[in-house]
């Protein structure tokens, strides 16, 4: 609750300031202090379990150990985020403080989309998140590539809302209770009605739209690519790991018992996600269109938590959204520094920046799933989670193999990094600050320490119910 | 030391050893402070791993349980069986070898090139080492990606897509085993603490999987995700095709680990990963695992014959002896498992050798072609001497180290069936002309233009040699100290078959 409200004041705050502060520096200080006390604020309520202001919400937001864990998950690494390409704002455009708001409004929106206990706040939240990326990826105004990629994002983010809308509309109709609480529908749900599962398939391919998986996935390269690539590095990873969370609440609660009805589903798509995400990210040149792939491929690894929902899933969501996340913002914050974003730009940065090579080699090593890494218990976790459920184990052998094919396009980086030549000497000198190589090793020393020592993250998850 | 073996015990010292050193090698800035510093840490460990022999006190030997992943079930449980003991002697031996016999080659970054040579070498330890699935699945890993810097980095023109492709199979070996792994974890019991409270639901620790009652089915399946890993790092036919183009691209030194060690990884994990947790899937594929295993034997002869490029035989050969332990393993006889238990150790041992003489060729004369060498005896009649015991070690004459192993698994795999005995046995024929073949072009006959400038080995390299050479003639004659050491690991690996 602390989170919901104290993103939205401070990013009214942001946007206020924006009018008043003619200094570029002072919005980046604004909003990591802000964000720095948000934190702390959510760090507190899941320690004590009781939020600074009591609401009568009525129940529509609930919130507890779990969802608190994973908004602690989300701002820290938002902090992280900011830390290393706070900056980096500046070099999209004039309005520095508003991109800041944005993004608070954007965290406003995942807080409310991980504790909605009614499909209203559902909906609220995920238009709370969307509208403010609209903008977020079309801010680069003086770009053809970003303005295509915002109205694209926006024409599909628009139709997969109609299609939410649509969702929720019949399975508020179809209702004995007429309620829109999750847990209503959930009692209700002993041998799906009609309505009802004409309502779950379409929320279920809205919210496949938000989390980018297969089939509905296209909008994804085109709006990663064309969006300023700061931004594209919290859409790809924080928003995505928020929606997905949704993803995974709407189900759990509200169908939970009939899963053996949908699992198939939920099976096309992560093995459709798995296998595009990945093959097509082999083919990519340019390193920030494989990043997009590869969250998709990426993608396909967290939609196990939705395929085997049990509390080896609910650990996996959490280790995943931290590794992944991690991993990737610390990616894209190199890559916005270099001025080729092709592989061959990455040729020889092992001899001219030593350290980003190193922790760069952290990161994909993370996204690949090498032990000692975060990323590898969370993809332990998640083929945990799905052997444990028992059904379709044949996915989890094509989960590995994808995950062997991800090996391949993510170690053309460290190849072009460490053993192959130079072209040009432009990256030489680059203008890298002593603050931004500190904060890579403290994210990379994160990345290490929740892959040695997990616990110390979901140890969170139990501290109360 | 019983004071002392509270806090570390020996496998501690030989994992963390070489971890701690690797990573202060990268700080090293000077070439010769590197080489010194790194052979004296492998020379240390080497110390350690011997005096570890004459305890056979349990605190010693085996750490402490700590917790290491409380929630599930996943401990850092180290231990040395004999099984461990023989193999991280082996690796504990093959450093300093390598190490001294390479003093003389430069590399660019050579502090990065010693400090991803120790880290391989913890990773190695750790593999022998632990008691623990989970740690096992680290330290599997671990070893590989060193090995994979050391050779896409320094190796040959071809070096990046070799070492990629022996990536890229190992890496989809170990998923396919980590599936495996996880099914098996999920059918283990509960942990608890002294108290009785629950700790996790699982466990990762060896005695939960050893004691694991799986049907026959289940056994099928598993038993494959579990052998492909294995075979692809044995490597075993038809895994086998990263191997020569990796032995030939890696820089000397990787190649020495890659072959005299970590090939070892493969056979150690069957023994103590494969065979006991699934006994029955084992004499269900015997056959098929042992007819892969010759028939592997007989093509990498057959190829190692008609080979032009020194690596590439030496390479091929070595699949053939690998294809020997692992159809020695699958025959289930006491006889067989524990000349296996001695080849591992003799195998690592000689090929190094091999590797050093090769190495030497290719760096005075700067061609591997065996057609293009020749009358190197007379310009270097020591070496050849020394190359000669070794190449006859690894043809397994009597006398060398090798001849007691393969005796035994020739007469395991006798026992087991007559026909797979006697084709294998042609392996072996193939093996002396390839050899001899090799001796007889490389080495006699007249100098050429290339050879002729040919000089004696350095006197590290010769020192190296001539340690290789005594071990072949000692453990030649004196087997019988390694049968003592892993007698427990062969009674206990046949128990899970009566």
């Amino acid at each position: 609750m602390n989170a919901i409200l104290l993103t939205a004041i401070w990013g009214v705050v942001l946007m206020l300031a924006g009018a008043f502060i003619r200094n570029k520096r002072t919005p980046v200080y604004m909003a990591i202090a802000g964000l720095t006390g948000i934190l702390v604020a959510n760090c507190i309520e899941l320690k004590t379990g009781e939020a600074f202001f009591i609401m009568d919400v009525k129940d529509m937001l609930h919130t507890n150990s779990f969802n608190l864990t994973f908004l602690t998950v989300v701002l820290g690494c938002t902090l992280i985020f900011f830390l290393l390409s706070g900056r980096d704002f500046e070099k999209v455009g004039v309005n520095v403080s508003e991109y800041f708001a944005l993004v608070f409004f954007v965290l406003c929106g995942i807080s409310i989309a991980a504790t909605f206990n009614t499909l209203l706040m559902l909906f609220i939240g995920i238009e709370i998140i969307s509208i403010p990326l609209y903008i977020l990826t079309g801010s680069d105004k003086r770009n053809l590539k970003s303005n295509e990629a915002a109205l694209k994002y926006f024409l599909m983010g628009v139709f997969s809302t109609g299609i939410m809308l649509m969702g929720i509309a019949f399975i508020y109709g179809g209702n004995d209770s007429g309620s829109f609480y999750i847990n209503h529908i959930n009692a209700g749900a002993g041998k799906l009605l009609p309505m009802i599962a004409i309502g779950m398939v379409l929320l279920m391919i809205a919210m496949s739209f938000k989390v980018s998986a297969a089939p509905f996935h296209f909008w994804t390269p085109d709006v990663y690519d064309g969006a300023p690539t700061v931004f594209t590095s919290f859409m790809a990873t924080i928003v995505k790991v928020g929606a997905f969370f949704a993803f995974i609440r709407l189900f759990e609660n509200s169908f939970g018992k009939v899963q053996d009805q949908w699992q198939k589903l939920i099976v096309i798509i992560t093995a459709s996600t798995l296998l595009i995400g990945n093959l097509t990210a082999v083919f990519q040149q340019s390193v920030k269109r494989m990043l997009a792939y590869s969250s998709i491929a990426q993608a396909g690894f967290m939609l196990f938590a939705l395929f085997a929902m049990n509390e080896k899933a609910k650990e996996g969501i959490i280790l995943y959204s931290a590794a992944y996340s991690l991993a990737t913002i610390g990616l894209f914050a190199i890559l916005v520094k270099m001025k080729d974003y092709t592989i061959e730009g990455f040729n020889g940065l092992a001899k001219q920046q030593p350290l980003l090579a190193l922790t760069a080699t952290i990161f994909l090593l993370s996204l690949t799933g090498i032990p000692l890494t975060a990323g590898f218990l969370a993809k332990f976790y998640m083929l945990m989670a799905a052997v444990q459920n028992g059904h379709h184990t044949w996915l989890v052998i094509l989960a590995v193999l994808c995950a062997a094919i991800s090996a391949y396009y993510y170690f053309r980086i460290i190849q072009a990094m460490y053993f192959k030549e130079a072209v040009n000497k432009e990256n030489d000198n680059w203008p890298i600050s002593a603050s931004f190589k500190a904060m890579l090793v403290v994210t990379a020393a994160i990345i290490i320490l929740l892959g040695i020592f997990p616990d110390i993250l979901l140890d969170w998850i139990y501290y109360y119910i | 030391m019983d004071k002392l073996s509270e806090w570390v015990t020996f496998p501690d010292l030989l994992i963390w050893l070489p971890l701690v050193a690797g990573l202060v090698s990268f700080t090293l800035r000077k070439e010769k402070q590197v080489k010194i510093w790194s052979l004296a840490i492998s020379i240390i460990i080497l110390v350690v791993s011997l005096t570890s022999l004459f305890y056979t006190n349990d605190h010693a030997l085996n750490s402490a349980p700590w917790k290491w992943i409380t929630s599930l079930g996943a401990g850092y449980t180290i231990g040395l069986d004999g099984l461990g003991r023989i193999l991280t002697l082996l690796t504990a031996v093959a450093f300093p070898l390598i190490f001294g016999s390479t003093y003389r080659n430069t590399y660019k970054d050579s502090n990065v090139f010693h400090g991803l040579m120790l880290l391989t070498q913890a990773g190695l330890m750790g593999v022998f080492c632990t008691m623990d699935v989970l740690a096992f699945y680290f330290f599997w890993e671990l070893a590989l990606i060193p090995v994979y810097f050391l050779c896409s980095r320094w190796g040959g023109e071809k070096r990046i897509a070799a070492t990629f492709k022996f990536f890229i199979y190992t890496f989809t070996g170990s998923l396919l085993m980590l599936v495996g792994i996880i099914y098996l974890y999920l059918q283990t019991g509960p942990v608890y603490d002294k108290v009785g409270t629950l700790m996790s639901q699982h466990s990762f620790s060896i005695s939960s999987f050893y004691a694991l009652h799986l049907t026959g089915h289940q056994q099928n399946w598993l038993f494959w995700l579990f052998f492909i890993a294995f075979a692809i790092k044995m490597p075993v036919f038809p895994f086998h095709t990263w191997q020569p183009d990796t032995y030939e691209q890696a820089p000397a030194a990787a190649t020495m680990v890659l072959s005299g060690v970590m090939v070892k990884m493969g056979v150690f994990a069957v023994l103590r990963w494969l065979i006991p947790v699934f006994p029955l899937a084992t004499i269900r594929f015997e056959y098929i695992v042992i007819g892969l295993s010759v028939f592997g034997m007989l093509y990498a002869s057959l190829i190692a014959m008609r080979q032009d490029d020194l690596k590439r035989l030496v390479a091929y050969s070595s699949i053939a002896h690998i294809g020997l332990m692992c159809a020695a393993i699958f025959s289930i006889s006491q006889v067989g498992m524990k000349g296996v238990m001695i080849q591992m150790f003799s195998h690592g041992i000689n090929i190094i050798g091999m590797w050093i003489v090769v190495d030497q060729i290719e760096k005075q004369t700067g061609v591997r072609k065996i057609s293009q060498l020749g009358g190197i005896a007379h310009r270097a009649p020591v070496l050849t001497l020394l190359l000669v015991v070794i190449a006859l070690a690894n043809i397994a004459l009597p006398l060398t180290n090798a001849f007691t192993g393969e005796f035994m698994m020739f007469s395991g795999l006798f026992k087991f069936n007559i026909w797979f005995t006697a084709a294998a046995g042609l392996s072996i024929i193939f093996a002396a002309v390839y050899t001899l073949n090799m001796i007889q072009k490389v080495f006699y006959g007249e100098t050429n233009l290339l050879t002729a400038g040919f000089r004696e080995i350095g006197w590290q390299g010769m020192t190296v040699l001539s340690l290789i050479v005594t071990i072949i003639f000692v453990m030649g004659v004196f087997p019988q100290p390694v049968f003592d050491l892993t007698r427990d690991t062969v009674t206990a690996i046949l128990t899970r078959f009566k």
